[in-house]
């Protein structure tokens, strides 16, 4: 039986996500000695998913799912995913259409999973828990097994396959959900997916000087998050909040700047492969998960690191 | 309108976590636990509409007897009564399967979860009771309202928000947003001498299958001694993270 993977397209867009993904099912499918189906819904160019390992993509072409309908979109994946391997991408669809392919099919669900499995029969994979204080190994005692795979762990690997294209047309009936409007955030980069996030927190005392994180981020090219105090004072958005009631993040890179490191943030951040830490404090206990510190006033290191980058990257 | 809140009791989150010796389960051994905090908000908000539109407000848990704490909070906070499912739940199908059952025994049409809980994080329970039921679901509901026989609700996605009107029955997996932190209702005096006197029933499972199961823990592993740069000396800094880390 083939791997199968739901092959997400946001905004018209493949997003690292998809493709990690795909790369995952790719490494499970060599090792079942198989191989991948992708599974595309009013998706466009999909010849990019060939580059990943898809040998097949079933291309599903439906109107009455050019918006999102978790019902119709369960109910088309369950039918078409003919395997008992299948495996997702972590994103807000996919986070709410993956555990009902699972139930639909009497399959096990883990949810973020962080690398290979460590066995097939029975399929056994480590996932974090405790909200990033922890991990565990999961095992699945069913017929089959539905993957998410956490963002930004796995990685993309590429494995160009010469595959083909199966095009199947639906018309769902999707009246139970009508979209209403859509408000995009301002261009932000998705917090998840990042490989370079600039956080701050209290220690940032003055509006004004987020400018700095705003401006060290982008020089970067990375994103910005905060702790928690300072999105529930509305200074950030909760979209930013980074920390084990907020997001789980594992950059390569984290930069936190003015946060002391308290034991509900680190859960948050300690998947990063990379952590600097910049505060005033020499006590603050963040300094003793980093791997780099400096110690020192924020507003002038943080100017002085941005023109240092602006000529390192010339 | 009747609600039925679904929340779980998970460790403080101030908690250092630690696994058995032989590293086959959680050690919960002196946890304080408390309300999921995911789960605070949706139960403000359902007592929100216990305000404005009368709804009555039902909470659950599938959990053992030290999950009735939160039970009880969940009643002072003005839950009219609460359900205790005695079983351990272990993973997210067995504790999906008990909710439907008794959403679908009591006629609820409305449910309420938060999105995850900060314990196993698989956050799919929500989801699975929405398929079991055949219900509407939303995940990420960061505003919701009701009006006649349909749910406004705005859900968080990548690059911003999406609105829509979904039909009831439906289950709605909320999160922080969806009421202002400042709002969150916190149990007054009054509220927790009524819940003393509000009804919690145990119920026994209806069933014990469990299709995932967590064979073995680990700790994070410590990263090694961190190496301190003089604030006049960034230039090292960035060396460091381009040629040791790699990461610039």
């Amino acid at each position: 039986m083939s791997v199968f993977v739901y092959a997400e397209q946001i905004n018209k867009e493949y997003k690292k996500t998809t493709f990690e993904a795909i790369s995952y099912a790719k490494q499970i499918a060599d090792k079942l000695e198989t191989e991948v189906v992708a599974i595309a819904i009013n998706s466009t160019n999909v010849e990019k998913l060939y580059q990943y390992g898809v040998s097949k993509i079933i291309k599903i072409i439906d109107e009455g799912l050019r918006s999102f309908n978790v019902n119709a979109y369960v109910k088309i994946i369950t039918q078409v995913s003919t395997g008992n391997v299948i495996v997702f991408p972590h994103t807000a669809n996919t986070s709410a259409i993956a555990p009902m392919v699972a139930v639909a099919k009497g399959y096990s669900f883990i949810s973020g999973v962080l690398e290979s499995p460590q066995s097939f029969k029975p399929f056994e994979v480590k996932k974090k828990v405790f909200s990033g204080k922890g991990f565990m190994v999961a095992r699945a005692n069913s017929d089959g097994v539905v993957l998410t795979i956490s963002p930004n762990v796995f990685g993309i690997k590429e494995n160009f396959v010469q595959g083909e294209e199966e095009v199947l047309e639906f018309s769902t009936n999707s009246e139970n959900y009508n979209i209403v409007a859509h408000e995009p955030s301002e261009g932000k980069m998705d917090l998840k997916e990042a490989e370079i996030v600039v956080a701050a927190g209290r220690g940032i005392r003055e509006i004004e000087d987020w400018k700095l994180i705003e401006n060290l981020a982008e020089v970067l090219g990375g994103a910005v998050a905060c702790s928690k105090p300072v999105a529930d004072n509305a200074i950030r958005p909760h979209s930013e909040h980074v920390g084990q009631t907020g997001k789980v993040i594992s950059p390569n890179l984290y930069i936190a700047v003015g946060i002391s490191g308290a034991i509900q943030h680190l859960a948050g951040v300690n998947g990063s492969k990379t952590i600097v830490v910049i505060n005033n404090d020499e006590d603050a206990p963040f300094f003793k998960v980093a791997d780099y510190g400096v110690v020192g006033d924020a507003t002038k290191i943080i100017p002085m690191l941005i023109e240092k980058i602006k000529d390192f990257k010339e | 309108m009747r609600i039925l809140v679904c929340i779980s009791s998970v460790p403080d989150t101030t908690s250092k976590i630690n696994f058995t010796a032989d590293q086959s389960a959680f050690d919960n051994s002196g946890i304080q636990w408390i309300i999921n905090p995911h789960d605070e908000f949706v139960l403000t908000k359902a007592i929100q509409l216990q305000a404005s539109k009368g709804a009555s407000v039902t909470v659950v848990s599938v959990g053992e007897a030290n999950c009735e704490p939160v039970l009880r909070k969940a009643l002072a906070i003005g839950a009219n009564d609460a359900i205790r499912v005695n079983l351990e739940p272990k993973d997210s199908y067995t504790t999906a399967k008990e909710l439907a059952f008794i959403i679908k025994n009591g006629s609820y049409d409305i449910v309420f979860c938060g999105k995850e809980s900060l314990d196993y994080n698989g956050g799919a329970v929500p989801a699975m009771i929405a398929q079991l039921l055949g219900y509407s679901f939303v995940n990420g509901t960061v505003e919701l309202e009701f009006k006649e026989n349909k749910a406004l609700v705005t859900r968080e996605v990548e690059g911003g928000k999406e609105k829509m009107e979904v039909e009831v029955p439906i289950v709605i997996a909320g999160q922080k947003g969806l009421v202002r932190e400042k709002d969150l209702i916190i149990p007054n005096m009054r509220g927790i001498m009524n819940a003393r006197t509000k009804p919690l029933t145990i119920v026994e499972p209806i069933s014990e299958e469990i299709n995932t199961e967590a064979i073995k823990f680990e700790g994070i592993m410590p990263r090694g001694a961190v190496k301190m740069i003089a604030s006049d000396n960034l230039d090292e800094l960035i060396k460091l993270l381009h040629e040791e880390a790699k990461v610039i």
